[in-house]
């Protein structure tokens, strides 16, 4: 099977509190700090986008990886906000970090879940034996409309896979995946903000596909709850992945290390391969992991991870993921964060 | 002349920081030149600039061009990379009182200007302070 040979995340250094936003709109912040978990989310610069996340990210990933990045054969970018309508966000990846010009390149879309299906495709393309070596990138600069309840939630942050033949830092046990066509959540053409249904996004939809997508994952390869020492669930708010955790028989412990969601925010694609990044800088050879995506529309993929003994090698050759989310952080209010979001309406 | 044209041509430089040093006397340039302005010589051998330098020189632009005005106020470095090679960008993620003459930078990727609103992304490298 294929492994994760290097891996990297990066989020903007800007913070805003759920407490500002709240203030703009009238709401009551407690609430939705203790309803939804969520404390504070990410905010992009005007200078920073679904490429330049994925860049950063993907160094990071090569500084642990330490391949020739020549010999990477698939450039594959998962995001639902592509700075593009139409030219892919692969290429200039690829150009920035010398991948070109001999590998297969597209863009991949399915809403939250995009960055683990580009990790899926480029683990398939490797065990196939098409590629020596494939980049896998989930990353989002996400936007809710001015004070829906996404507003709280959508943020910004990049996470990159190498993924090759051999173990590398992890080793891919086995995969999994779950969908049906779920209308919980959607953004039509042209339409800059989503749409979503309510509290139909709960049971019919994430705690559907999570619980389908990890019961399936974990009778595939026989292994149950305590046979994990990590396990890493879509965050779209703080709340779902715990008690999602929770309803398997996971305990908070699991989960804690890869749960980023109340002081990052959802990173949409990029949302539990962060979460996975993180896990990654504190496991230990042997170490099984759980990741479990969502996407709506819907559907999650699976993914049992075992630790290598490379990992100690490699974990302190880049940023880790908690580190950098808890230490490098500006506040903005939302006037700036209005601005930089171009929520404002300009002259022509 | 197409802007995207012109782009595409500097994108080894813009993305991937390629420079050239002279076989001759081992001048090195960013970006690379057709021929020595030390020695002459016309063969180069490709390197790449070190993605961590120190800032020699810096200011802040309040009144920016037109397509930057909506970043304005913003400060342009220029910063000292190994082998004594100079180079100039906006430095991002600084308060302008952090900005100090010797302060450490690294190079991260950035997206530097957009044609209006249905022209290209014009993508590159900035510098940001090493914390």
């Amino acid at each position: 099977m294929a492994g994760i040979i290097g891996y990297g995340a990066y989020m903007p250094r800007n913070r805003i509190k759920v407490e500002e936003i709240a203030k703009i709109w009238g709401a009551d912040a407690p609430s939705y700090k203790k309803g939804l978990m969520l404390q504070e989310k990410s905010v992009p610069s005007p200078d920073q986008d679904t490429i330049t996340m994925s860049v950063e990210a993907t160094k990071y990933a090569l500084k642990r990886a330490g391949i020739d990045p020549t010999r990477i054969g698939a450039v594959y970018v998962g995001s639902e906000s592509h700075p593009y309508a139409v030219k892919p966000s692969g290429t200039v990846l690829a150009e920035a970090v010398g991948a070109t010009p001999e590998a297969h390149c597209a863009d991949f879309e399915f809403a939250c879940k995009a960055g683990s299906a580009a990790m899926f495709v480029c683990m398939g393309l490797v065990d196939g034996g098409k590629i020596e070596y494939g980049l896998a990138v989930g990353a989002d600069t996400s936007q809710g409309a001015p004070g829906d309840a996404l507003e709280y939630s959508a943020a910004a942050g990049a996470a990159s896979f190498i993924i090759g033949k051999d173990d590398g830092v992890a080793k891919v046990i086995d995969t999994y995946s779950f969908m049906t066509d779920t209308p919980d959540f959607w953004r039509r053409s042209y339409m800059h903000y989503p749409r979503h249904a309510g509290r139909f996004t709960g049971e019919p939809a994430y705690f559907k596909h999570v619980l389908g997508c990890a019961n399936g994952m974990m009778e595939k390869v026989g292994m149950k709850p305590k046979d994990f020492a990590y396990a890493v669930f879509h965050q779209p708010n703080g709340k779902f992945p715990m008690r999602v955790g929770k309803m398997l028989g996971f305990t908070k412990e699991q989960i804690e290390p890869g749960w980023l969601s109340p002081t990052l925010g959802n990173t949409y694609s990029g949302s539990s391969p962060m979460g996975l990044t993180a896990t990654f800088d504190v496991a230990n050879p042997g170490d099984m992991i759980l990741m479990v995506s969502y996407g709506s529309g819907s559907g999650s993929d699976g993914f049992v991870y075992e630790m290598t003994d490379k990992i100690d090698a490699v974990r302190d050759l880049a940023p880790k993921t908690r580190e950098k989310l808890d230490s490098d952080k500006v506040y903005i209010d939302y006037g700036t964060y209005a601005k930089y979001r171009r929520k404002i309406r300009m002259g022509e | 002349m197409s802007t995207s044209a012109r782009y595409w041509r500097e994108i080894p430089q813009r993305y991937r920081l390629e420079a050239a040093k002279c076989t001759s006397c081992g001048k090195q340039f960013f970006p690379p030149r057709l021929v020595c302005n030390g020695c002459g010589g016309r063969e180069f051998e490709a390197t790449k600039l070190s993605d961590k330098g120190k800032l020699a020189t810096y200011t802040v632009i309040r009144i920016a061009p037109s397509d930057l005005t909506q970043q304005a106020p913003y400060a342009i470095g220029i910063a000292e990379f190994d082998g004594g090679l100079r180079v100039t960008a906006q430095v991002a993620d600084v308060d302008f009182d952090e900005l100090k003459v010797g302060m450490p930078v690294r190079i991260e990727f950035r997206r530097i200007r957009e044609e209006g609103e249905a022209g290209i992304l014009c993508y590159g490298y900035k510098f940001v302070p090493v914390r």
